[in-house]
């Protein structure tokens, strides 16, 4: 009976694991994501039925008050997050996730070493490593979201002997995970690994910048699958590896798109402290640009949109602080109206996440088919007549294709310059997250309009409709 | 024992494979739920959570095991409505327009 019991089990993990490749498998694709998404939840629901099944499993009052309050924190979270605050709801996901599985580590190294007096060399190794990860991915995330919400300053935290003391500290993790490996037997030891796993997490983040979010929540991402990896390598589960290394693989590759997008290698976001307050950078190339602009009025602004052929919108984080994404589309319906034929520009690292802005347009009801990648869009250009930047600021420098001592030099960019006319919203002249001045800003078909996203676009809206 | 740990190196190796080759090529739209999406599986460590937890008696192991049930719960859950949530936006447009 037991026997049979356990196949079963085993059966279910493999029907699990084959159902999460599949969901990730559809989430690749927009008319089959909603139905991907399903079969994973479904394969999770397998799994943990199935583990409930398991006859180590004894006492259900308690788990099942974890899993309903779990359940009840998990799906109000849910409802509840405003969409631009999306980044910061995956964020505490992450670090959740990596919360657990550290504990189950923990707990397991625990277990062994009260039963047996002592760990085995390798369930001690892959719990040090599971601590470690989950460790990270925790305050790491934790981090990640205090300074998405704005708690601390998105900036760069940087402070003197930063990378002597990281040092110090990998160090003394290694020293300690050595000794463990020899002397099992000390939850001290074990203890202390755990903290400093913990203070790894959130000095990995301290020193990067708000614009830099994207790649830092993607590599989390993976983290927290490597940590469910390193669960199942402690509880011999091959279905948790699998499903641990699937949302590995997946995050490392968002990482990589993220990179990709800003030309910057992955070493440099996570340890060159960049942006914020590094001033004096890009100085030296922009000197010779003429530093004056133009603003203009919503009126003036809604004309030169109105009477346009075609205009594109190019949206960046300020929209989404301001929350103006149901007015941006509101604008483009009354220009549609008026015959302009409206598309959006999508930078692959514009906001703070990965597809951050599409998801954003996608709750105030765009059709997904109007926004366009970089890549795309930008051989269009020339035959645009007005480039509608919202809060846009790095991805739009043309720095970076030639200023080559701008330190966003060589980061595709969308060629906002190279359209008849742009206009620009933006709260006011100050530089972008890179610290860089935009030279766009003072070109001659270049007008700036200065404002809250929110209130320059329901302004804008409510001029177009009187044209 | 380290047959054992072999052996899941040789799943954990190849599982990755496996996920490079799936999700390559994901659209931009895509890149938020698909992260949130596999975010969500990452709560499977909640199965290791419930293994435990599970056990008669109190000590520190089920103690923690009980709190990692409730965080991965929280993870799955949330997770996977948030995606949906996510992905019903998408899906909207494609009827209006």
């Amino acid at each position: 009976m037991n026997t049979y019991l356990n196949t079963g089990i085993e059966l279910a993990y493999l029907t699990a694991a084959a159902l999460f490749i599949l969901g990730l498998k559809k989430l690749g694709s927009p008319a089959t994501a909603r139905n991907g998404n399903f079969l994973a939840a479904v394969g999770m629901l397998i799994a943990i039925i199935a583990t409930l099944l398991n006859q180590s499993v004894l006492d259900y009052e308690w788990i099942l008050v974890g899993i309903i309050a779990g359940s009840l924190i998990g799906a109000i979270a849910a409802q509840k997050v405003a969409m631009t605050d999306m980044p910061q709801m995956v964020g505490i996901f992450n670090g959740v996730g990596g919360a657990a599985s550290s504990l189950v580590a923990v707990g397991e190294f625990w277990r062994l070493l009260d039963a047996n007096g002592t760990v085995p060399l390798d369930a001690t190794f892959i719990a040090i490593l599971g601590v470690l990860i989950g460790g990270v991915t925790l305050t790491g995330s934790l981090l990640a979201f205090a300074k998405l919400q704005g708690l601390i300053t998105g900036s760069p935290v940087t402070f003197p002997f930063q990378q002597p003391f990281n040092f110090l500290l990998l160090a003394s993790f290694l020293a300690g995970s050595v000794y463990l490996l020899i002397q099992p037997a000390n939850p001290a030891i074990f203890l202390t690994l755990t903290t400093i796993s913990l203070l790894f997490g959130a000095l990995f983040v301290l020193p990067i910048g708000g614009g830099d979010m994207p790649v830092v929540v993607s590599l989390l991402n993976s983290f927290s699958g490597l940590a469910a990896s390193a669960v199942g390598f402690i509880l011999y589960n091959n279905m948790l590896i699998v499903a641990g290394a699937l949302v590995g693989a997946s995050g490392l590759i968002l990482t990589q798109i993220m990179c990709k997008a800003m030309n910057r290698p992955l070493t440099n976001v996570l340890f060159g402290a960049f942006g914020g307050d590094s001033v004096a950078v890009g100085g030296a190339g922009g000197a010779e640009i003429d530093k004056t602009y133009r603003s203009i009025d919503s009126e003036e602004g809604a004309m030169m949109l109105g009477y346009a052929r075609s205009v594109v919108i190019v949206p960046g984080y300020g929209m989404a602080v301001a929350q103006a994404q149901h007015g941006v589309r509101e604008l483009a319906a009354q220009l549609e109206k008026m015959g302009v034929d409206v598309k959006y520009a999508i930078h692959p690292v514009a906001g703070r996440m990965p597809g951050h802005m599409n998801v954003l347009l996608a709750e105030a009801n765009v059709a997904y088919d109007r926004l366009y990648d970089m890549d795309d869009i930008n051989t269009e250009f020339e035959r645009v007549d007005v480039a509608l930047v919202i809060g846009a600021n790095d991805v739009v420098n043309p720095a970076a294709r030639n200023d080559n001592s701008s330190p966003i030099y060589g980061m595709p960019i969308i060629d906002v310059d190279k359209a008849q006319h742009a206009i620009v919203i933006k709260r006011s002249m100050r530089t972008g997250f890179a610290g860089v001045d935009n030279e766009l800003f003072y070109k001659d078909k270049t007008t700036m309009l200065f404002g809250s996203a929110q209130d320059v676009v329901s302004k804008l809206v409510g001029e177009v409709k009187q044209l | 024992m380290t047959e054992g740990l072999l052996t899941g190196l040789v799943v954990f190796v190849l599982a990755s494979f496996v996920g490079f080759e799936v999700i390559n090529k994901v659209p931009p739209t895509l890149h938020t739920p698909l992260m949130s999406g596999a975010n969500a599986i990452s709560g499977i460590a909640v199965v290791g959570a419930l293994l435990i937890a599970g056990a008669q008696e109190w000590n520190v192991t089920t103690i923690l095991g009980l709190i990692a049930v409730v965080l991965a719960t929280v993870n799955v859950v949330g997770g996977f409505l948030v995606t949906d949530r996510m992905l019903q936006m998408f899906k909207k447009k494609e009827t209006t327009t």
